[in-house]
């Protein structure tokens, strides 16, 4: 009991860094109509940053916020120099393009900091353990990014359901003169939203680094999962991928933990431990072909957004 | 009377609070060429949706040569004999014109899990294409590309194609839209031709061609059918005048 | 169509000229690594020639075609591994395999459209992935070396490598004869119209959806039969081979190459990987040139050179090689 209730707070938090990621990819393919398969790139550079501005402040927290504000930069930048110039172009466009995004990071990362991965240190403070229940003990630094991620996802949702600019993404995505007749500057509001979202990708690329060091290609099978989230919650909504992030988090941590086990009531021993891992691998692929069987289009797609 | 081809009966369609169909009757009787019009917004394209399948009506039914097709999937209602035109341009721009015509014909020979002989010789498909496009006074353009044609000659192909599916009934949706005075008198020719052989049902908003060609006419308006009749009895209509007053000039010109 | 010298034809007369040539040119410089490259080239080529028909031809875009290459290659490996070397047995088993699989996956990402397609396939080929890395049996993550290359009786010697490139040249040759018959058949026509606008298809009367998905389906055995000789090519099988970078490859290949062209994913096979080859050269002599010493590093770094590049062939070269080719023509 005490072990699943702990698996359930992993995949929460699993789920939580996924929904970073998958915001950002929604709000960009929502607002921008553009694939970004370098998504996961900026996941990474967020980590290495910090792992490189803690080691030069000395400061956790300092590291980490000078670490989003240049994960914000890369993003503006990039876009600025490259991506724009593909709105509007097929999405096999976008594809490529950012595939060739995907090398050019990774060779500079490993040009910059070296094969090795970095390591974050946590600060002693958030290196205990807290009591959530009576007896039941749970890390502080995976409990914060818990906290930390539900106040960014409080956070969007206000954004976009009290602003205008969230209005327009609620209202269904890519409608370039919708934007331009509410007299905003597109280019720039496009430019912001590819930062804002750099910058979640970062967010949830240095969270993760005190648990699994900063490592080249970190983003990419994560990135893989975020798909999955925005397949299943609907392209375009961040309301649906934020349930589908929870859900996703959940059901591949808990599966991976119990799925062996469960198999065992009804499999062999052997049988079970053949069967087991592959199967809790392929669990949440297994729940987006049921969603997409029932639902073609995730559970929540955004209006006016085929 | 001639037997009856397409009959909509009670069909309701609603988006949200919207309705977009409300209880829509008609009966167009083989041999009849039978125009809908109405003002924008009036639901003539819901009706043309839930006609080809892309829509699934709330209420009501669809026969059409007394099958119910209500349900259908588009591409069954085509092999019927109902064959569409598209209002806003739909061909296969990266192909040849002959290519865009065979491909319909194809579509009706019923073998397209062929994989291994060339389709562009096949005699089958190209001349019953070449037969259209002849129709349809496309013959001489037949090697170029989609893309290279002018607006008129891409409405001109649209009918081609719907033509070279042997269609029982000619579904035409706008088709005059955005046409120069040139090019509109060249189509109302063709169709006027054309209604000799076929069933047509012509949603249209150029109401000179409306009244020249049509047997019958219905007026929509909100989603319903507001009165169905002869253009001589539609022109009189003063619920017909109603719906229209403040409506464009062309329509008072002609009503 | 009747065939012109144009700098064109040409140009790909030279290629497979050169592409037969290639074990001459090996026993005449005494150098296997020129014909083990190119062995290696020419089975993407298939591959990538299989992703051409439903990417180029059917504007399905799949980023997750090198899946199959994973199912061929591992269905050999397996068998080889439980004892069962017959060629005759592993190869056709191959092939069901592959087109099983892209059955399945076909039936579910077939109902989506553009971007959710891309995803789709992406995650489902992920999947088999994970699949491959969670078969302790067959050596997990580090995957299986292959003891014996398939066996044909006294037929075919697989394991001589001459015989081998000259087979999967073969191959190849008939992946894109295969392919040309079938973009222009009957099947072809409604494929190719599927991709130009699917609404219109259904319209005039075409259940595209059964066409696009026998497509995907003779695809993804194409590209199973690429796995089978991938296999026997390296003798070992690893889940890395159908890493979702692998899938990326093989986009790049056909657009690098050109799309909806049928000798397009030849050329861009040729050009990526040789490309990969001699771009490490150059970055080190570059290296050489300005800092003065020789930098025992810098030639890793290629694809630094390489993603650019993708973004500028996307952004001003768009029909790839064979679209600069037609160029010359008209131009």
């Amino acid at each position: 009991m005490l072990l699943f209730i702990e698996q359930c707070l992993n995949g929460l938090q699993l789920g939580l860094l996924l929904f970073l990621l998958a915001a950002g990819l929604t709000l960009i393919f929502g607002i921008m109509d553009f694939v970004n398969l370098a998504h996961g790139s900026l996941y990474m550079i967020g980590a290495y940053f910090a792992a490189t501005f803690a080691a030069m402040t000395d400061s956790f927290v300092l590291g980490a916020l000078l670490a989003l504000i240049a994960t914000f930069l890369v993003g503006v930048v990039v876009e600025m120099v490259a991506l724009r110039r593909l709105y509007g172009r097929d999405h096999l466009d976008h594809v490529l393009a950012t595939f060739g995004l995907i090398l050019f990071s990774n060779e500079m990362v490993r040009l910059v900091w070296g094969p090795e991965g970095r390591n974050l240190a946590l600060p002693s403070w958030l290196n205990t353990a807290i009591e959530i229940f009576p007896g039941v003990y749970y890390p502080t630094y995976r409990f914060a990014i818990i906290v930390v991620a539900l106040a960014v996802a409080g956070f969007l949702y206000v954004i976009v359901m009290r602003t205008r600019i969230g209005m327009l993404i609620r209202a269904g995505a890519s409608n370039r003169e919708m934007i331009g007749a509410l007299g905003i500057n597109i280019k720039l509001l496009y430019t912001l939203v590819f930062g804002i979202g750099a910058a979640l990708a970062g967010l949830a690329g240095l969270m993760q680094t005190p648990i699994l060091t900063a490592s080249i290609g970190m983003g990419e099978n994560i990135l893989i999962l975020a798909f999955v989230v925005i397949i299943i919650g609907g392209i375009g909504s961040i309301r649906g991928a934020f349930i589908a992030s929870i859900f996703v988090g959940l059901i591949d941590t808990v599966g991976r933990a119990f799925m062996p086990d469960l198999l065992k009531l009804f499999l062999s021993q052997a049988a079970a431990s053949t069967a087991g891992p592959a199967l809790s691998s392929m669990l949440i692929y297994l729940l987006m072909a049921v969603i997409l069987v029932l639902r073609p289009e995730g559970l929540f797609p955004a209006a006016g957004n085929r | 009377m001639a037997e009856t081809l397409l009959h909509i009966e009670g069909v309701s369609k609603r988006f949200g609070g919207v309705t977009a169909s409300e209880n829509v009757s008609l009966v167009v009787p083989a041999g009849e060429l039978h125009a809908i019009i109405g003002p924008n917004g009036a639901g003539k394209t819901t009706l043309i949706g839930q006609l080809t399948g892309e829509i699934t009506p709330d209420a009501g039914h669809i026969r059409f040569a007394d099958a119910d097709i209500t349900a259908l999937p588009t591409y069954q209602r085509s092999t019927l004999g109902l064959a569409r035109s598209f209002q806003i341009t739909s061909l296969f721009l990266d192909m040849s014109v002959l290519d865009n015509v065979a491909l319909a014909v194809q579509a009706h020979d019923g073998h397209s899990f062929r994989f291994w002989r060339p389709a562009r010789k096949q005699e089958s498909l190209r001349a019953p294409a070449r037969a259209a496009l002849a129709r349809s006074g496309l013959a001489s353009r037949a090697d170029v590309p989609v893309a290279d044609l002018s607006h008129g000659e891409h409405r001109q192909l649209e009918i081609a194609m719907a033509l070279a599916t042997r269609p029982r009934m000619l579904l035409l949706d706008e088709p005059m839209a955005g046409m120069g005075p040139e090019e509109s008198a060249r189509l109302v020719a063709l169709l006027r031709e054309l209604k000799k052989e076929y069933t047509i049902l012509l949603i249209e908003h150029d109401m000179e061609a409306v009244f020249a060609l049509a047997d019958r006419i219905s007026v929509l308006v909100y989603g319903r059918v507001i009165a169905t009749g002869k253009p001589d009895e539609i022109r009189v209509n003063p619920e017909v005048r109603r719906a229209y007053l403040g409506e464009k000039d062309v329509v008072a010109r002609h009503v | 169509m009747t065939p012109h010298l144009t700098a064109r034809n040409a140009f790909i007369a030279a290629l497979v000229l050169a592409l037969f040539l290639v074990p001459v040119y090996a026993v005449w410089i005494g150098n296997n690594f020129v014909l083990s490259l190119f062995t290696r080239i020419v089975i993407l080529a298939i591959a990538a020639t299989s992703l051409n028909l439903i990417m180029g031809y059917g504007g399905m875009v799949s980023f997750g075609h090198a899946a199959y290459l994973g199912t061929g290659g591992y269905a050999v490996g397996i068998l080889a591994f439980e004892g069962v070397t017959s060629g005759f047995v592993q190869w056709p088993l191959a092939l069901v395999v592959s087109g099983a699989i892209a059955f399945v996956i076909g039936i579910l990402s077939l109902r989506t459209r553009g971007v959710y397609f891309i995803m789709i396939t992406l995650a489902f080929a992920q999947m088999i992935y994970y699949v491959a890395v969670s078969l302790n049996r067959y050596g997990a993550d580090d995957g299986l070396t292959i003891y014996r290359r398939s066996q044909f009786g006294g037929l075919i010697n697989l394991s001589n490598k001459t015989v081998f490139y000259y087979l999967c040249l073969v191959i190849l040759m008939g992946s894109i004869y295969l392919v040309w018959r079938i973009v222009n058949s009957r099947f072809g026509m409604v494929i190719q119209g599927s991709r130009s606008n699917d609404r219109r298809m259904r319209a005039i009367g075409f259940p595209t959806f059964r066409y696009r998905l026998a497509c995907f389906v003779i695809a993804g055995m194409i590209c199973g039969l690429a796995g089978v000789l991938l296999a026997n090519h390296t003798d070992f099988i690893s889940p890395a081979m159908m890493h979702w970078t692998r899938s990326g490859d093989l986009i790049v290949m056909v657009v690098l190459g050109g799309m909806g062209s049928l000798f397009g994913p030849t050329i861009g096979a040729v050009a990526l990987l040789v490309l990969e080859e001699a771009l490490p050269y150059v970055i080190s002599v570059a290296g050489r040139v300005v800092t003065g010493h020789d930098v025992a590093t810098a030639k890793e770094y290629w694809q630094l050179i390489l993603g650019p590049m993708l973004l500028l062939v996307v952004l001003f070269a768009r029909g790839g090689i064979d679209g600069l080719l037609a160029s010359l023509r008209r131009g």
